[in-house]
């Protein structure tokens, strides 16, 4: 007897645990990124290692889960991120869509997203619209936006002198919204646009715009633009002489992939705002050393650092409510919980959507100042994350008003 | 200082003579272009990854072997030349016979190709090339800051054009060149290796090319996408030029960089669409190109 | 040697059956293919089938290359997503706005590039597109880089609602395999046996006493409005219209898709169409090799597959394909 009740006991005992492990929650991430294009080195494979970094932090045996990681490369294009998201939820069975640089591109998956009420974690796309007019109850916009880069930038180099400016504007919409954004800013805190010029996207030769620039004598030349735009003009913005002759650059998007392809001869005394750097310290320096294993010789950018924060807290969202089914549960719960993570520090997700942690304010070193490589940036200034972000009384987030 | 439609005439001039700078690449790169169709019959889209291969070369050559900027403008387009005599061997020997359109597929094909490669092992942002210590600083001319680098590159282009088209329109050799386009029969007959001397102006040009690209690495983004970008543009300056031309790619390559650089001072925006506008008008009015013979 | 040389080798006397058989082959997989893979897909690859066939109509047989097929199907797409969303048209209505529109802009930039052939005419297309891709660049009413997004599918006729991907489909299927078989049409009547009689030696075409500008510039519109309903379809089946599809690299890719499948060929068109797709699909997956293999393929094709695979089939097997 018993004999009987330990068997059945230890039976019982058994069978709960086998169905324990039988049933592990299932979760599968897509990362969705420029794999072969302009963006791939601010972003791309260094997303997905940074994504699978997280998967192995949050460490989902201990919470029962089970964690599958699948990519693809948008190429940039709009309809193909669009198709591709359409495919990962309906025939993939993925419930989290991450990373998406390229706002046209990520604005497509949001719509998808909503539609299948499954999550979308932008950290890539730049525009403030994730969160403003288009906000969504399924997306998350982590690390930067247009806002974030216009104020950082923009108020610190006004409040320090840099009261004219001149603006090297991208042709199509990102950089309209960069010069709209850094505009307002501008003039908010006392200083002046004097003049600006439109540039056809993919431009090789800016040396007619950089002589236009010289001939505005504004004391601030605003590069709205991005990835080859930006380096480009920086470097032959050091061949005219432009720092020489007294006028400074601000570049309103810039990542340390960027300065490492300049090289710091070119680059050196750009200001420029974002919300991590490797070196920062030394939680930062190690989850670097880690990344590095998959990509020898870089360094994480802000998006690759964005891309492993929110996966990690979306992974402790799901864990909390026990499943990845319910798109819009799973980012209410996001917005509960505070993150925390050695990339950002503390910080929360707001009511649109919005990822909120502190921005700092930096400067490119002169080679002589740099002493091992990566060693890029001086901390100039940090922004509390209460004031780095738009507020949202200034969105217009639908979400907001219901 | 004076106005010309509302530009200060000291802008203005500062504008064309960058306008002539960009002009001397256009102008290497369809001279290439040209002297490659002209006597292979094939339209050579590979061209823009053979000059990204140029300056990714000076690059690599800066980088492992400590080879400077004027050992590169000698090496690299050797070097990237015979990249080119292997592609013609492997590849375009068995399309020259066929209709143009069959090459340009082709070597559209091998441009991604290259490009895709590139791409995979170096990334898309870029690699740093310094502007070499003899050319750095530049002249106050007055109406604006002219780097010394720029003006070497004008000076040294108009050089190699003007060397180009002398070889080949006052030399010996250019003629027996001139010849095998219009008669490769006869002219084997009289015991010149035709197919040889076809390999070798391939590798000239793709050389020409390389040399673009040496010349590029200083002051322009090296990256894959460099080929790419710029492409298109020269094609339509060959076009324009006539295809197969020597001095319409010349001519065409300096007008349409100083008509560009106007461009961008007058509606910006349109500066990189006006080149097709050229483009559609000089084919619909003369459709062989400026300076072009056949139609 | 023009671009498009027939394939030579003789025929069986009964050539339709080949044909027929293979187009109820067609149908048929077709038919059944949403049941076993994702219906978007095959919607893409139907919508780029029909572009890809009204290519051909051009450099098959009338052998004009062109350049700027992305001018039509992008413009087209552009406009149907404009109707569609902003004006509210439903769906019916808005693709033929779209392809009237498109055969418009083919009557214009054919009665300009008309009047050359071979690669000038090639590179007036071009040239035309790109300075098309200007416009919508600039032009507000396609918002730019973001496309316009969110278009609304709408109920066909008022009856189906087309945002159940099986509706849609049918609804698909339906309307590229009456352009096919609009193209074929074409082909195969007094007009096109003066088209292909252009290609061969428009000289003595000429001498007989064809107007031949017309001839040509009719097939140019033709091909110009059916690239279009493609463009207008594909809008509503991704519910998307962007400057990717006015860019010269979409003009390249039909030329990939009708080198791959066979040019001068009924069906080369659609299995090159499918076979693009798909590998475009599976490669996204794989990431950074897309350049190197799509590179890969144009070298093969020009240098051993020149008659594409439906060509080289049908001259293996001997029938007209």
């Amino acid at each position: 007897m018993k004999t009987a009740a330990s068997l059945a006991f230890a039976l019982a005992a058994l069978m709960t645990t086998v169905a324990h492990a039988q049933n592990p929650i299932p979760v599968k991430i897509g990362v969705l990124t420029d794999m072969s294009s302009l963006y791939a080195d601010d972003t791309g494979p260094g997303s997905v290692a940074a994504a699978r970094l997280a998967i192995h932090d949050f460490n989902p045996a201990a919470h029962g889960m089970k964690v599958d990681l699948v990519s693809a490369d948008h190429q940039n294009k709009p309809d193909v991120g669009a198709s591709i998201a359409r495919q990962w939820y309906d025939v993939d069975y993925v419930d989290a869509i991450v990373d998406v640089p390229n706002s046209a591109v990520a604005l497509a998956v949001n719509d998808v997203t909503r539609q299948k009420n499954k999550v979308f974690l932008v950290s890539g796309a730049a525009s403030s619209d994730l969160t403003g007019p288009k906000c969504s109850p399924n997306t998350v916009h982590w690390a930067y936006d247009t806002w974030m880069l216009a104020n950082g930038t923009g108020k610190s180099i006004v409040k320090t002198g840099g009261k004219t400016w001149f603006f090297l504007t991208a042709d199509y919409a990102f950089g309209h919204a960069l010069e709209r954004d850094t505009t307002a800013v501008v003039l908010a805190n006392g200083g002046q646009v004097v003049g600006h010029v439109n540039v056809p996207l993919n431009n090789q030769d800016f040396s007619s715009f950089l002589l236009q620039a010289q001939a505005s004598k504004a004391q601030i030349i605003g590069l709205a633009n991005a990835g080859g735009d930006t380096i480009n003009a920086i470097k032959q913005g050091a061949e005219f002489g432009i720092t020489k002759g007294g006028q400074h650059f601000a570049g309103l998007l810039i990542f340390i992939a960027d300065i490492q392809a300049l090289g710091l001869q070119a680059s050196q005394g750009l200001i420029l705002t974002e919300p991590f750097y490797w070196d920062m310290n030394a939680g930062t320096r190690a989850w670097t050393k880690r990344w590095q294993a998959d990509r020898p010789g870089k360094f994480p950018t802000t998006v690759q650092a964005g891309v492993y924060a929110a996966t990690l807290h979306y992974l402790k969202a799901v864990a909390a409510l026990k499943s990845a089914a319910d798109g819009k549960a799973v980012v209410d719960q996001m917005k509960k919980m505070p993150s925390d993570d050695p990339l950002f520090g503390k910080g929360e997700v707001r009511a649109d959507g919005r990822a909120i942690h502190p921005a700092y304010l930096f400067q490119v070193k002169t080679p002589a100042e740099s002493k091992y490589p990566g060693d890029d940036y001086i901390l100039k200034a940090t922004i509390a994350a209460s004031e780095a972000f738009r507020p949202m009384k200034d969105d217009h987030c639908p979400l907001l008003t219901q | 200082m004076f106005e010309i439609f509302g530009i200060p005439s000291q802008a203005l001039f500062g504008q064309l003579l960058i306008g002539l700078i960009n002009g001397s690449f256009y102008a290497l790169l369809s001279l290439g272009l040209a002297v490659i169709f002209g006597m292979l019959n094939v339209i050579n889209f590979t061209h823009g990854a053979q000059y990204m291969m140029g300056a990714f070369a000076a690059y690599l050559l800066l980088q492992y072997l400590g080879l400077n900027y004027w050992a590169a403008l000698i090496i690299v387009p050797l070097l990237v030349g015979a990249t080119g005599i292997i592609v013609e061997r492997l590849f375009l020997q068995y399309v020259r016979k066929l209709d143009h359109l069959y090459g340009l597929i082709l070597t559209f094909g091998l441009a991604l190709v290259i490009e895709g490669f590139f791409r995979n092992y170096f990334g898309s942002s870029g690699e740093p090339y310094q502007v070499p210590d003899a050319l750095q600083g530049g002249h106050n001319l007055g109406f604006m800051f002219l780097p010394n680098y720029r003006a070497w590159v004008i000076v040294f282009s108009l050089i190699v054009c003007f060397a180009t088209w002398f070889a080949i329109e006052r030399t010996r050799l250019g003629s027996y060149l001139r010849a095998a386009t219009e008669n490769p029969t006869l002219v084997r007959a009289f015991g010149i290796n035709v197919p040889r001397m076809v390999t070798l102006t391939y590798g000239f040009g793709v050389g020409l090319a390389a040399l673009a690209g040496v010349m590029a690495a200083p002051i322009y983004n090296v990256s894959p996408q460099m080929g790419s970008d710029i492409i298109i543009v020269v094609f339509a300056v060959v076009v324009i030029g006539g295809m197969g031309s020597i001095l319409g790619a010349i001519v065409t390559g300096f007008g349409l960089g100083i008509i560009e650089g106007l461009t961008k001072v007058f509606f910006p925006e349109a500066s990189s669409t006006v080149i097709f506008v050229i483009m559609a008008i000089v084919l619909l009015i003369r459709p062989a190109g400026l300076f072009g013979r056949i139609a | 040697m023009a671009i498009a040389d027939p394939p030579v080798p003789a025929v069986r006397t009964d050539s339709a059956h080949g044909l027929t058989v293979a187009f109820c082959i067609m149908v048929a997989l077709l038919a059944v293919a949403p049941f076993v893979v994702y219906p978007v897909f095959l919607m893409q690859a139907l919508c780029f089938a029909l572009f890809a066939c009204a290519f051909n109509l051009l450099v098959g047989y009338v052998g004009l290359l062109s350049f700027g097929h992305a001018l039509f199907f992008g413009w087209a797409s552009y406009l149907c997503a404009h109707a569609a969303k902003r004006w509210g048209l439903p769906p019916e209505a808005a693709v033929l706005f779209g392809t009237a529109s498109a055969a418009l802009l083919g009557l214009a930039a054919g009665f300009l590039a008309i009047r050359r052939q071979g690669i000038y005419f090639a590179m007036i297309t071009l040239a035309l597109a790109q300075m098309m891709y200007f416009v919508a660049l600039r032009a507000p009413f396609t918002g730019g880089e973001d496309g316009i997004q969110d278009v609304p599918r709408g109920r066909l006729f008022g009856l189906f609602d087309l945002s159940h991907e099986k509706t849609m489909y049918a609804f698909v299927l339906v309307v590229v395999l009456a352009g096919f078989l609009f193209i074929y049409r074409v082909i195969n009547s007094p007009f096109g046996e003066v088209l292909k009689a252009i290609r061969e030696n428009e000289t003595r075409a000429v001498s007989l006493g064809y107007r031949t500008e017309r001839y040509k510039l009719l097939a140019f519109v033709l091909s110009a409005a059916v690239a279009g309903l493609a463009g207008a379809l594909k809008a509503l089946v991704f519910q998307l219209a962007s400057l990717t599809d006015v860019y010269w690299t979409m003009s390249g890719e039909v030329v990939l898709m009708t080198l791959v499948g066979g040019l001068g060929t009924i069906f080369g068109p659609v299995v090159g169409a499918f076979l693009i797709v798909a590998m475009e699909t599976y490669l996204a997956q794989l990431g950074q090799w897309v350049l190197v293999i799509q590179g890969a393929i144009f070298v093969v094709c020009v240098l051993a597959f020149r008659r594409g695979i439906v060509g080289e089939l049908a001259a293996l097997l001997r029938v007209k394909l």
